[in-house]
């Protein structure tokens, strides 16, 4: 099967690539791309770790296919902190302890921007839900939420 | 001896020194292995639960494009028909057959050959490629029934181990396990209640994010380096090698950041497997499961059968206990048994009990640590029991245990007396907590119940060397699971008197640190910790002596204080205080760079408990239930890092209601697991969960320079029975049984 | 002398006997009156671990054992 062109835009950078046309957007980042932040923990659009931003809306690029993405902008878990440092969601989930293993973290601190992005001042219910396509086997959410708040306040005193 | 004193740096929640990269994505995990010249690996899983493998055929799928390697059970030594490993005790032998099978396929998804090829697409069409012949046979997938002399067999070879006589006939119970004291039948003749219920458990999964993967790379010399992940690279390296019949010596093992394992991740599947491939290809070759692939083949904990009777006085007395348990071991014997067994009745003062454990061979995947491995399972049983018991004698049920709690000096069912243990403390502070005070909101229940863990101890390393401005660099060989290089840190901090920030952890492959057991059974704070310490010590001890070769006084006229060596009280020296940094200083002068080190066999690892407390609500309409809260109190001994202490506390909290609630593997009369994935197999997510508040008591364990017990294990185990008492509470309707899922719960109400 | 106590396990290799009372020094010594006692024991007290007064070791070797010690004998514990 021959392979098609895309071109797309990641992280504010112009990317260029050979694809197969079943392969998932994920496959594509992480195999070919090397942009392996995003992980894969089910393949399946379950379990959120794959998460990116997609024209700023959050998707599983797991349920993406590579060509999709075509004349497109993604931001990565690569693409969240800037020159200045630390993006102020990382830096709360560091602080609170809000990662163990780590692998899930890179799509929650995605999904966390999405959301943040979107809805500033979340409650703790609206943060559970918008949550809830992400797992975490190791924390028990507890610290995760907490971390998510703690961001939305730090960026509403920036703003 | 360790007692409750301030501490500097112990105590205190630090950032991790792994963190930033882990935020970024910048982390390394398995998966994120790249080389040139990669080959992708992949396995060829049996469709059939339990079959005889008649042959395996890979001719045509290595005649393919793009396959570089081809391997089945014959492959690997001892064949495909002979004695597996070489080994006594048959466990690797085991682990051998249940990475690839040999004669036989065991459960639906048993591997029985694999492929490397230039990519993913080619390796999957070049499965498709291979031939093998099946016989089916019936599947066995019922406990009791498989414990039945009519059932078939999966292994026509097993005798049951530990009976008092060798059977004559082969039979699928792998081993008996009893455990007992005192007269049973005097003691439930004492009573003035009893209790009995049998009580089941499905099989669950742990559930870890990030799917096994590795990648190996054999080179012209025969000389492997494998990047895995894995709980334990040190005993991973060591099944590889039985496994493949290599030397350790060729065999490199580097761990990578692991993305969860809660036992699951202490075995091999993939790694000698991708060995093979390697060597046979020429090329490196990794290998990554699908998430389907983690459920059907990696190691889910035992379903059980737990038949338990109870005795207490009026007064809350327990006076007999017996429990009859079946764990199912999956395809290969190695249930839990024995923990199971030792910790049901662990948390109480009893003087009569009687347990009988069966570990079982089913037609399911072989079962792997999970999270105190056993205990989940039985103390579910007897919490659920002790619950009914506080009911009908009108108690509380904290009372109750209070009532019977083990103390120091009790005798554990297991044989030796208590030292120091806080169940009682966890229990009292239960009592007083305001969540526990606090009316039980309308319409909801409030369900108790304890857990217990051993925690381990054995074998660890620790390196510490020193940077020329006096900074820290600890190497160990533990994987950071759940940010253990922190704890690492701020013991080393804590010993030295140096800034926390001034201390970095490495976790080092199996040929730049000294040999450590796995990350698991709540050992690596303790054991791992405890080296650490010691190799501090030893730089300190080099300290001293330096200092006072510098100052020309003797060694015992030096003290360390803050980070510097000083001279003792009375020293008439006039000397400047040595700092790490000023050692290193003058280090070439004074016999050369500072490196200090310590191996241990740890022993002493302290008993964890817990009391859990769980608000809840039961829709009745739906059978849903709604968490509303949930109080955690466990006994740390001392909190190195209490908020990765809480998240132990937590995510242990988590798994246990998800177990309790929610998760449970479901099988087709074939034996095929129906629901494979996270979307049918549902672990909790940020919407099922209240936030979990956390008590850490401190009862430090004398045997650990800092109180360390350990904690990982025991969070998982009350949940279980803290919602199922909550559930009988808030429904008026004991459900022996989990999950405690919609229908389970909708089909107990109707028909009570 | 202290007090040796062997659990169910062992028991077919104990003949049945649960609990015996020695004079040994430490761990490795009383391996030795065991095995010289009942042939063949020590292979299977390898695969246990073993409670000296209430402290669990897994793999003992020369820890002492004291006239009024009490060594049990049980399943090894291993964990997630
Ligand atoms: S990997 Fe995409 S949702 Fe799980
Ligand atoms: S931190 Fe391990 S899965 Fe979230």
């Amino acid at each position: 099967m021959s392979k098609v062109h895309v071109q797309t835009t990641i992280n504010g950078e112009a990317v260029e690539y050979l694809c197969e046309p079943q392969q998932s957007f994920l496959d594509v980042l992480r195999e070919d791309l090397l942009k392996q932040g995003t992980k894969e923990g089910c393949a399946t659009g379950d379990c959120g770790a794959c998460s990116v931003l997609l024209d700023g809306r959050l998707v599983c690029a797991c349920l993406m296919l590579g060509v999709e993405a075509e004349g497109r902008t993604l931001t990565t878990i690569e693409g969240i902190a800037s020159d200045d440092g630390l993006h102020p969601i990382q830096q709360k989930f560091l602080e609170h302890a809000a990662l163990q293993c780590g692998i899930c973290t890179p799509g929650f601190i995605v999904a966390t921007k999405a959301l943040l992005d979107k809805n500033p001042n979340p409650d703790e219910t609206t943060i559970r839900y918008w949550l809830a396509g992400n797992l975490c086997r190791c924390t028990g959410y507890d610290k995760i939420v907490r971390a998510v708040q703690a961001a939305a306040e730090e960026l509403a005193q920036e703003a | 001896m360790a007692e409750a004193v301030d501490y500097k740096y112990i105590g205190t929640s630090p950032v991790r020194p792994d963190g930033v990269d882990k935020v970024t994505g910048r982390a390394q995990f398995a998966a994120d292995q790249n080389m040139p010249n990669t080959l992708y690996g992949k396995i060829l899983r049996s469709p059939h639960a339990h079959a005889n493998i008649k042959s395996v055929d890979v001719s045509k799928a290595l005649a393919m494009e793009g396959v570089y390697a081809a391997v089945s059970g014959a492959d690997f030594p001892g064949g495909a028909r002979g004695k597996v490993g070489g080994e006594g005790g048959g466990d690797i032998g085991d682990v051998a057959r249940n990475i690839m099978a040999r004669d036989k396929a065991l459960y639906h998804g048993h591997a029985v050959a694999a492929v490397a090829a230039t990519s993913l697409t080619i390796a999957d069409a070049a499965l498709a490629m291979i031939d093998v012949e099946y016989e089916t046979l019936a599947p066995v997938l019922d406990v009791v029934a498989a414990m039945a002399a009519d059932s078939p067999l999966l292994d026509a070879t097993n005798f049951t181990k530990n009976l008092p006589e060798t059977p004559d006939k082969p039979s699928n119970i792998a081993s008996v396990t009893v455990l007992t004291r005192g007269n049973v039948d005097e003691g439930f003749e004492q009573a003035d209640v009893t209790v009995e219920g049998e009580y089941h458990i499905p099989m669950a999964h742990q559930g870890y994010i990030e799917p096994h993967a590795c990648t190996a790379t054999v080179n012209e010399e025969g000389k492997a380096t494998v990047w895995c992940s894995t709980q334990g690279h040190f005993e991973f390296r060591s099944m590889t090698s039985k496994i493949l019949d290599w030397k350790v010596g060729d065999l490199k093992f580097i761990p990578a950041e692991i993305g969860g394992g809660f036992g699951g991740k202490t075995t091999v599947y993939l790694e000698p497997v991708a060995v093979l491939l390697s060597k046979l290809a020429g090329r490196p070759v990794k290998m990554m499961m699908s998430r389907e692939e983690v459920f059907r083949a990696t190691g889910p904990t035992s379903g059980s059968v737990c038949r338990v009777k109870v005795g207490a006085k009026k007064d809350g007395t327990i006076t007999a206990a017996k429990a009859w348990l079946a764990y199912e071991a999956g395809a290969f014997a190695g249930a839990p048994i024995g923990p199971g067994a030792m910790a049901i009745f662990a948390p109480y003062v009893l003087e009569n009990f009687h347990v009988e454990a069966h570990d079982v061979l089913v037609n399911k995947p072989k079962v792997a640590a999970y999270r105190a491995p056993g205990a989940p399972q039985s103390m579910h049983a007897m919490e659920i029991a002790l619950d009914d018991i506080a009911r009908e004698i009108g108690m509380d049920p904290l009372d109750l245990r209070l009532k019977n709690a083990a103390s120091e000096g009790t005798r554990a069912p297991y044989g030796p007396k208590f030292p120091a243990i806080g169940f009682k403390e966890c229990l009292e502070a239960a009592k007083a907590h305001p969540n526990y005070t606090a009316p039980v909101p309308e319409g909801a229940g409030r369900g108790v119940a304890a857990g217990f863990w051993f925690n381990i101890g054995m074998q660890s390393s620790a390196e510490v060397r020193i940077n020329e401005d006096g900074t820290v660099i600890i190497m160990e060989g533990n994987p950071d699971i759940g940010g253990s290089r922190a704890s690492m840190c701020l013991m080393a901090a804590e010993t030295l008197g140096v800034d926390y920030e001034r201390v970095k952890a490495y976790i080092g492959d199996t040929e730049s640190t000294g040999f450590c057991n796995v990350t698991g059974g709540s050992r690596t704070t303790f054991a791992t910790g405890m080296a650490v310490v010691q190799a501090c010590e030893d730089i300190i001890a080099q300290c001293k002596a330096r200092a006072a070769a510098t100052w020309g006084v003797d060694e015992d006229q030096v003290e360390w204080e803050d980070g510097q060596a000083i001279p003792a009280p009375g020293v008439n020296a006039d000397v400047t205080p040595m700092s790490l940094a000023d050692v290193m200083a003058s280090a070439h002068k004074t016999g050369g760079p500072l490196l200090g080190r310590a191996s241990l066999n740890a022993s002493g690892a302290g008993a964890s408990f817990s009391v859990n407390f769980v608000d809840l609500m039961v829709d009745k309409e739906t059978g849903k239930v709604d968490v509303l809260a949930f109080t955690a109190i466990q006994d740390a001994g001392t909190a190195i890092h209490p908020a990765y202490v809480e998240g132990q506390m937590q995510g242990g909290a988590a798994q246990g209601l998800g177990w309790a609630l929610n998760e449970e593997y479901i099988y087709d009369a074939d034996g095929v697991m129906e629901n494979a994935g996270f979307l049918d197999y549902r672990v909790p997510v940020a919407s099922d969960l209240p936030m979990i508040d956390c008590q850490i008591i401190e009862v430090p364990n004398p045997r650990h320079p800092y109180g360390v017990r350990g904690v990982g294990e025991t969070p998982i185990v009350a949940p279980l029975a803290a919602a199922a008492n909550a559930v009988r509470a808030a429904t008026g309707v004991r459900i022996n049984d989990l999950p405690l899922s919609p229908p389970n719960i909708l089909a107990a109400i109707d028909s009570d | 002398m202290a007090r040796i106590v062997f659990h169910d396990q062992l028991l077919p290799a104990t003949n049945g006997e649960r609990e015996i009372e020695v004079t040994v020094e430490n761990y490795r010594d009383l391996l030795v009156v065991l095995e010289a006692r009942w042939p063949g024991i020590g292979e299977r007290l390898a695969k246990s671990a073993v409670a000296i007064d209430g402290q669990i070791y897994q793999d003992a070797f020369l820890e002492p054992i004291a006239a009024n010690s009490e060594v049990f004998f049980m399943s090894r514990i291993e964990g997630g």
